[in-house]
């Protein structure tokens, strides 16, 4: 077992772990299936789980089964996490994103595989660029933390509670429009703060 | 390389989750072949992973974790296996797509429409678009029509001319109810097309009236 997933494992469950930490606990269930690191994924994730759930407006039983279903991929598939990719966080919402989908709409969500040939034809593609990718989730964060509330709330609308724009558009009483340039106003700030290498 | 994508909007809901499934394989199929797109998803990806960190914990029920760790070794419910497709359909066809096509494209039953394309329609629920391939052959123009709905269009292999502008492998078409339209296929080889249809589209010209094949889609 890594020794900092073993540390990370021993912490008291509500403590928030670091994405290093978080990183070192898939790698443990993915190499070692190791139940103690899974053991602290669960404590740590399966609240926030929940609790993403019940933002959904479903109840707390469907709530809690979503954050146990996700909690399960997680074991399953933790292999196919890749630190060079995503943080654990990010890859944890796409799993919790499609079981939500597969649990509450009984529909499939297909996933970007990127081809080798787009992969090959991407002009700036380095190892260095690769991590600066892994740091989207840290970067992202830091300025989803400083967006204006309108902003904000769009973003929250459409990942906690499933709104298509159109949706949201007529919730707020907000021209169409006026949502997809908030939407594409918040994306050129993430864009902007990405390091120029990674940027799309 | 890639030159058309889908609005930032659409890539915004594909991310949050709010796609149908039929819309989330049109995305899915073009970013596969466009790594602009794939990172723009993977950084809206990131600022879900945010949204988790950031939800507020709620208690989880006790013994709900002895309940998982009880599940851990249950066997795995075999996951759709993925179909054997020949070299060709490997190359043409981007992954998210192979599932939901199950065999090679030599093998799939095309349906002929009004003698001006192929049609094969993919399995996805009835609830949601229309989700086809569409095989068109070199030069063929295709008859003027509007939309009543949304129509993507994600070009897999040839191409087509639309109002002067060129489509080819990888491109994302978007049209909506204010447009009307005349592709015209490339002289250079036949077209391949995932087409996701909201609704009927209808002809705009008044021969469309007579000899409209859409109306049977």
């Amino acid at each position: 077992m890594v020794a900092s997933a073993k540390r990370a494992s021993t912490m008291l469950a509500g403590q928030s772990l670091t994405h290093e930490q978080l990183g070192a606990l898939v790698h443990a269930v993915a190499v070692n299936r190791d139940r103690a690191a899974f053991a602290a994924l669960f404590q740590h994730f399966a609240p926030r789980l929940k609790g993403f759930g019940i933002r959904r407006g479903v109840d707390a039983a469907a709530a809690e089964e979503l954050a146990q279903e996700t909690m399960l991929t997680v074991w399953r598939k933790a292999e196919t996490f890749d630190p060079a990719k995503a943080t654990v966080s990010t890859w944890v919402f796409t799993i919790v994103r499609n079981k939500r989908i597969d649990l509450f709409r009984r529909e499939g969500y297909p996933e970007v595989e990127l081809s080798e040939v787009a992969e090959a034809a991407d002009d700036g593609e380095s190892p260095e660029q690769s991590v600066s990718l892994s740091q989207h989730g840290q970067v992202v964060r830091q300025v989803m933390k400083d967006l204006p509330p309108e902003q904000m709330k769009i973003i929250q609308m459409a990942f906690f509670e499933d709104k298509s724009h159109s949706v949201i558009a007529s919730e707020l009483k907000l021209p169409l429009g006026t949502v997809k340039s908030r939407i594409r106003l918040a994306l050129s700030r993430m864009r902007a703060a990405l390091p120029e290498d990674a940027r799309v | 390389m890639t030159h058309h994508h889908p609005p930032a909007d659409v890539l915004f809901d594909y991310a949050a989750g709010t796609l149908s499934e039929g819309e989330a394989l049109a995305v899915a199929a073009h970013a596969s072949l466009c790594s602009r797109c794939a990172r723009e998803i993977a950084m809206l990806e990131a600022a879900g992973g945010s949204l988790v960190d950031v939800a507020e914990p709620m208690a989880i029920s006790h013994g709900a974790l002895d309940a998982v760790l009880a599940r851990l070794d249950e066997p795995i419910v075999i996951a759709p296996r993925q179909p054997e497709l020949d070299a060709e359909t490997r190359r043409v066809v981007p992954k998210p797509l192979h599932a939901y096509v199950g065999r090679s494209l030599k093998e799939l039953p095309w349906r002929t429409v009004g003698r001006m394309y192929e049609e094969v329609r993919l399995p996805l629920p009835a609830k949601g678009p229309k989700v086809s391939l569409m095989r068109l052959k070199p030069g063929t123009l295709v008859p003027r029509h509007g939309h009543r709905g949304q129509e993507w269009t994600v070009v897999l292999a040839g191409g087509y001319h639309d109002g002067g502008v060129s489509f080819t492998r990888g491109d994302f078409d978007a049209k909506d109810a204010s447009h009307r339209h005349q592709p015209r296929v490339d002289d250079d080889g036949e077209c391949l097309c995932l087409v996701v249809l909201d609704a009927p589209l209808k002809l705009t010209g008044t021969i469309g009236l007579f000899v409209n094949p859409f109306l049977r889609i």
